[in-house]
């Protein structure tokens, strides 16, 4: 299953630029570890409250060297500041929030997503963990309870494996739980009837993308260069 | 009623071999890292720990695991992100070893497991990990169109807390984002020792500023003030 091409697509702070731009206004999000905490980078001064799931509501921007508080951290445990109208809880009430169904979206990564729209995010087979064990986090509990998961990834591993497959080989996070799935390569929406291709990024077709994607796509009608 | 404790090492010199003990902290906010290092020093043997993480943020637990204390650990992201710092993590070693049993459950499962154990409720069903190596061994069952998974409460003998401010009688107040795990691992421990920075007169905290309620705190200590830059990498 060796992808065999390399093609050139976006970085990953114009993927979060994607993603950033599809979220509406008005909407709760979770934003998880590595490509999807860039969103964050392209939302300010927009009408969104992140949750941050140790327990705040509003997370601010990064902590400047002169603002960092230790008491006032990310759940990737970095600093951070509050805006206007933040507020704290507990661990137990965020994730109560979470279940709930009170994020609008979930920004996730992850290692693989299937064509039913499955995720596999929270266990690397090749670290050699014991299979049930590894940071499974807040992974599942987002995967299961926010209204619209969007996935943030590179299209293909380090080493050209698929990420878009039609069985997930590793780990599940959950079944049947992606809505989007936005890569350097394109952005994909997952159908009853299969992963619809709506958009690749500039200069790559359809083939491009169906090259370095097991399942098969279909193409969406409006098919476009996604719009940055 | 007073519940001040003149030290760490005596608020926990009585927790026996055997015991299990919740450890408070996500990453590095309200962990309550001088209890941990006491326990280092009080010695107690085949220990349940049951905390967030092994290591990242709270390195100190690192001591309990070389000193050989735990016999389990119960985790719901207990290691380095890093594959190449965890390997050389002595958790992670101690668990390929087969040294240190370990459970992992989701963070939402994991804080409601506590937070059923302080509330009197047995059990309960979640829809979080159906379809994942989490339902292993356990009783899954439909409402309505969700199939759900039946998680037992979680009642460690002992849990070690962290507030910003506290009185005598274990009125807790946290801070910001340091509040965490705290509450439910308060309610949770038949005996919870809470590691204060300021200890107060009853009175000096506005009961509408109490986070963890007196009732579920049995020992309040004064610890100093850590000074860190919060990271995990």
């Amino acid at each position: 299953m060796n992808v065999t091409r390399k093609l050139r697509g976006l970085s990953r702070e114009l993927i979060a630029l994607r993603i950033a731009n599809e979220l509406e206004d008005g909407t709760y999000v979770n934003l998880g570890i590595g490509i999807p905490t860039l969103v964050s980078d392209w939302i300010e001064g927009r009408d969104i409250i992140l949750q941050a799931e140790l327990g705040m509501l509003n997370t601010g921007p990064l902590a400047s060297r002169d603002e960092v508080e230790q008491d006032l951290i990310n759940a990737s445990c970095q600093p951070v500041t509050e805006l206007a109208g933040s507020s704290f809880f507990s661990e137990n009430e965020s994730f109560a929030m979470i279940r709930g169904g009170y994020m609008d979206t979930a920004v996730l990564g992850a290692l693989q997503v299937s064509e039913k729209g499955d995720l596999a995010g929270w266990q690397n087979p090749e670290r050699g963990l014991p299979e049930d064990i590894g940071n499974i986090g807040g992974s599942m509990d987002l995967a299961v309870g926010a209204r619209k998961v969007i996935i943030a990834m590179m299209h293909v591993t380090n080493d050209g494996q698929y990420k878009i497959v039609k069985n997930c080989s590793y780990p599940l996070t959950a079944r049947g739980v992606v809505d989007l799935i936005v890569t350097d390569l394109a952005f994909i929406e997952v159908t009853p009837k299969g992963l619809l291709l709506r958009e690749v990024a500039p200069g790559l077709t359809a083939e491009d993308v169906q090259s370095v994607t097991e399942p098969k796509l279909i193409i969406s009608p409006d098919l476009k260069e996604m719009q940055l | 009623m007073d519940k001040v404790y003149p030290g760490v090492d005596e608020a926990v010199a009585d927790i026996p071999d055997g015991a299990s003990i919740a450890i408070s902290g996500f990453f590095t906010a309200g962990t309550p890292i001088p209890l941990i290092k006491a326990l280092a020093r009080q010695g107690a043997k085949d220990l349940t720990i049951i905390c967030m993480q092994m290591g990242p943020g709270n390195e100190d637990i690192n001591q309990l695991v070389i000193n050989k204390q735990i016999k389990k650990a119960i985790c719901n992201y207990p290691f380095y992100r890093s594959a190449s710092r965890g390997a050389n993590s002595p958790t992670e070693q101690a668990v390929r070893a087969g040294e240190i049993e370990m459970e992992v459950y989701p963070m939402g499962t994991f804080s409601e497991k506590l937070r059923a154990a302080g509330a009197g409720i047995a059990a309960f069903y979640t829809p979080t990990g159906v379809g994942t190596v989490v339902e292993q061994g356990k009783e899954k069952r439909k409402f309505g169109d969700r199939d759900c998974l039946l998680e037992y409460a979680l009642k460690p003998d002992y849990a070690f807390v962290y507030a910003y401010k506290g009185d005598r009688v274990g009125n807790l107040s946290c801070h910001k984002t340091a509040r965490n795990y705290n509450p439910e691992m308060a309610a949770a421990g038949k005996i919870t020792i809470a590691a204060v920075e300021n200890i107060v007169e009853p009175g000096d905290i506005d009961g509408d500023m109490v986070h963890i309620p007196g009732v579920y705190v049995q020992r309040v200590v004064k610890v100093e003030r850590p000074r860190y830059i919060p990271t995990i990498d």
